[in-house]
């Protein structure tokens, strides 16, 4: 991240913060997955340099007097990309003080911007951290209105800078739940949205201007819209029917320079063919396969390899469920591979469906995602194939900074690893 | 089958779940009033299982991996199934007594498991979709509903029954009320089979259990509406008084003094009597210590805590107490309670010799409970603590029937339990490998190579989708 070499000092007086320098370093021997698709290479070298990757492949030389980190019979990989989250904004999901993901009383909702509200020594980003996330888009959810506000994109590093980009992208909710947010239908999910982007459009043609009499948004959530009318700023939709994708793939044909982006997509193959021929990309929910709402019926696991094969770009995105670990949701892309009938995605697809997919939908595939040269130096080394449920996370570096895998859970397994007291209460072991 | 009905009948008497009578049966008095003889000799089993077991064909499957359920890994074996039953297992065919017309499946590079169990499900009462008209799972007008049965809220047709089968080779799972209340209500076993009645989904024999709860879920619920319990201590004050109750009813029971039947303390007294298993939903170590003692005070055994995060605290009481851990792999930080979650808490309870059980409490989760043992197993492993792939398949199988109560009927590859076999595609303990064909009772009910051989639900009829892989 720029600006990380000059804040690291002032980390230090920081309790929680232990940033350091990043390291040039190379990490040899390993077996290199660059995470753009292509196939893992064997007895690879990836090199960083500033903090970024330098030459990541099969005959990389390793710079002369260049400090290496031996990766034999290990995995190393881009750092995973979370499209779609919460980190950062919570500590505990049920302790309301500690959750700042739902401002539902808020006056505002479009012209929120969640980067403000980012904790970067939540739990919950070291615990994502430990399982090989290195960013993550921050998504605001739980507004009173379809708008949820301003995402911000961040990186999951052990210091006090969490933001990589903030507002980089606006959400709204259609479908079901946009439905029951704009008045208790679709029909007013898509009036509201299209009054809204109509006012963006009004403000943006005369920024200083008086506004009409009718207006339904406050003067600050109608502006936060103009870079989404004006295509600067990507809008995802968060959609599952068929016919509610449809839906939103026609908003174009009123805003053409809206940068549309579905989440979810629950029935994404029933709509295939419609989201390739718009180009929109898809961050799909992985291993949806029951009807949980009406607006799921279709839902099944092959849904994301069919529609990578319609030729849709799809990355994975919102994960439901509580557990952190992603890996396991590609991994099973994988497994669908081999059963009949199924579609699902090849190891290298699936790999880079939490790589660089998701940091490509999000506009942000040359700054990180995977180690193609010039991308941050976020690198994960594991102790087996990552797609494994059965592995781990061995090393991870942000920015080229190595990080802490400690964490309260960490703490926690290494003072109960015998559980009857000792000497002194277990309180006394830290 | 006959078979099935015979073993049914034979097991309903092993464990005292005959029609009639009960604990008090020995005490009956030719002189007892009406009312006495109805409150005591009431019917035990009014919804009866009509589970029969489907046709099946005998199957052997040669040159595969088993993992038997109870801890060991055999190479190269054979399986032989018959009669819904495994007939044999082991090395050599010629010990084998295989009849010419059986199904004969290669296994090699593939993998025998025991049919998957899930000792903690709510599929039937918290169905999909998720509607409010489907939401049944939690009687939360009361802290203490033993009254309740949960098999009185599955719906049959519940899509996530099939998506267990399929993606998850489960085979058996307890469905229980939920956790909004101390004491839930009775659980439901079922086989996982399709029906139009709940009555032909049920474990024949299986016995009940009872779902209670601790922690913030009853405090919660109740203390929002400013009633009793609103805290821990309002927890365990109202579980104490109700088994005091239970306890006097027992007692009246047996001293052939009751005069009308309920059915709250009629559920209580199984769980005195030994009938039937407590499952109990605890997250904090603390607290199911103190439940522990709560339950000796009560003269019940807790047969397995359910979430149990911190189990990992207590490993050594746990095993002392031969209470099991039902757990995720990694669930954390939802609530309060969950905040001490670790990666590491069923590798940390194994090393402490507490009984290991992955659960799902979840219609996703319970798709994937090998994957989820899998992840335990890593993280276990990253921690130093080595544990073998057949005890790790252990807590999905054998541990879960133990807890619930069916381990000598399956739970196991072991000759003359039920056929209730998963034959996975790879080792289970992979990401990449899913069933290929489950049997229950010895009926292929699931085939990955047979479009038409997966269940579809009456919900699923006629909609985007049907008879899709899923």
């Amino acid at each position: 991240m720029r600006g990380r070499i000059t804040l690291a000092a002032l980390a230090l007086t920081l309790p929680f913060a232990q940033a350091a320098l990043a390291q040039d370093m190379a990490v040899i021997h390993g077996r290199i997955v660059i995470g753009d698709g292509t196939a893992p290479i064997d007895n690879g070298t990836v090199v960083i340099r500033g903090g970024k990757v330098v030459a990541a492949g099969a005959s990389v030389p390793v710079p002369a007097g260049m400090p290496v980190v031996d990766a034999a019979g290990k995995w190393v990989t881009p750092g995973l990309v979370l499209a779609i989250s919460d980190l950062g904004l919570v500590d505990v999901g049920s302790v309301e003080q500690s959750n700042d993901s739902a401002p539902a009383k808020a006056p505002f909702n479009a012209a929120l911007d969640i980067s403000a509200a980012i904790n970067p020594a939540a739990q919950p980003i070291a615990i994502s951290r430990t399982a090989g996330v290195t960013r993550a888009a921050v998504a605001p959810l739980g507004t009173n209105a379809i708008f949820g506000g301003q995402g911000a994109v961040i990186d999951l590093g052990s210091d006090p800078r969490p933001v990589t980009a903030a507002r980089a992208f606006q959400y709204v909710e259609l479908g079901e739940d946009g439905a029951r947010l704009a008045g208790g239908s679709r029909v007013a999910a898509y009036a509201v949205l299209r009054n809204a982007l109509t006012e963006a459009k009004e403000i943006a043609a005369t920024p200083a201007g008086s506004r009409r009499a009718d207006v339904l948004l406050t003067r600050r959530d109608a502006a936060a819209l103009v870079p989404v009318v004006t295509g600067r700023q990507p809008l995802y939709v968060h959609v599952e029917r068929a016919a509610d994708i449809r839906m939103a793939l026609g908003l174009k044909d009123d805003f053409p320079l809206l940068r549309l982006v579905i989440v979810g997509a629950s029935e994404g193959w029933l709509a295939a063919a419609d989201l390739a021929a718009a180009g929109v990309p898809v961050l799909a929910t992985p291993l949806n396969d029951l009807p949980a709402r009406f607006e799921q019926i279709g839902a099944t696991q092959s849904n994301v390899g069919r529609m990578a094969a319609a030729g849709v770009k799809v990355a994975l995105g919102a994960y439901g469920g509580m557990s952190p670990v992603v890996t396991q949701y590609a991994g099973n892309l994988v497994a669908l591979t081999r059963l009949p009938r199924a579609s699902g995605l090849t190891w290298d697809k699936a790999f880079a469906a939490i790589s660089s997919g998701p940091a490509e939908v999000m506009g942000m595939g040359d700054r990180f995602g995977s180690l193609r040269p010039g991308r941050a130096g976020d690198v994960v080394i594991w102790d087996g194939d990552p797609l494994e449920a059965r592995s781990g996370v061995v090393k991870i570096y942000i920015d080229g900074v190595e990080q802490p895998l400690s964490n309260h859970q960490s703490r926690l397994r290494d003072r109960y690893a015998v559980p009857s007291e000792g000497a002194l209460p277990k309180a006394y072991d830290w | 089958m006959k078979s099935r009905t015979l073993i049914a009948a034979a097991v309903l008497a092993a464990m005292g779940l005959g029609t009639t009578g009960g604990a008090g049966a020995k005490d009956k008095k030719d002189g007892d009033s009406a009312s006495v003889k109805a409150a005591r000799d009431f019917d035990k089993n009014p919804f009866p299982s009509t589970y029969r077991a489907y046709p099946s064909h005998p199957t052997l499957i040669t040159g595969v991996t088993v993992f038997d359920g109870k801890g060991a890994q055999i190479d190269n074996a054979a399986v032989l199934l018959r009669d819904g039953k495994i007939a044999a297992i082991g090395g050599a065919l010629a010990d084998m007594d295989v009849p010419s017309d059986a199904v004969r499946i290669d296994g090699t590079g593939k993998f025998i498991t025991p049919g998957i169990i899930d000792v903690h499900s709510h599929l039937g009462v918290y169905p999909s979709p998720a509607v409010q008209g489907h939401s049944d799972g939690n009687e939360m007008t009361s802290p203490t509903t033993p009254e309740v049965w949960a098999e009185h809220s599955v719906w049959p047709h519940d899509p996530g029954f099939s998506r267990a089968l399929a993606n998850g080779g489960v085979t058996s799972l307890e469905i229980l009320p939920g956790s909004g209340n101390l004491i839930g209500g009775r659980s439901v076993v079922l086989k996982n089979v399709y029906s139009r009645t709940v009555q032909g989904m049920k474990f024949p024999g299986a016995p009940y259990g009872l779902k209670m709860a601790c922690g913030e879920n009853p405090k919660r619920v109740y203390g929002e509406r400013n009633q009793m319990p609103s805290t821990r201590m309002g927890n365990f004050a109202v579980d104490r008084a109700t088994w005091i109750k239970a306890k006097e009813y027992r007692a009246k029971r047996d001293a052939g003094k009751l005069e009308e039947r309920s059915l709250a303390m009629e559920t209580l007294a199984g769980v005195l009597d030994g009938d039937i298993r407590v499952q109990n939903h605890c997250y904090r170590a603390d607290e199911m210590a103190q439940v522990l003692d709560m339950a000796k005070e009560a003269g019940y055994k807790v047969s397995a805590f359910h979430h149990a995060v911190e189990a990992y605290k207590i490993g050594d009481l746990l095993k002392a107490g031969d209470v099991c851990s039902a757990v995720w792999a990694d669930w954390w930080g939802f609530k309060m309670e969950a905040y001490d979650a670790v990666p590491e808490n069923a590798g940390l309870l194994y090393k402490a010799g507490a009984c290991v059980i992955i659960h799902s409490d979840d219609e996703n989760g319970i798709q994937r409970l090998n994957q989820e043992a899998a992840k335990a197993q890593g993280s276990a492993r990253r921690a130093g603590i080595e544990i073998p792939d057949g005890e790790v398949i252990r807590w999905i199988t054998f541990n879960a029937a133990k807890a619930i109560g069916i381990e000598k009927m399956t739970g196991s590859i072991e000759a003359g339990k039920m056929g209730d076999v998963v034959l996975w595609n790879g080792n289970p303990l992979s990401t990449y490998s899913r069933p290929e064909k489950v049997w229950i009772d010895g009926a292929l009910l699931y085939d990955a190579l047979d479009p038409k051989r997966r269940p579809v639900s009456d919900f699923e009829l006629g909609q985007p989708g049907e008879g899709d892989v899923k």
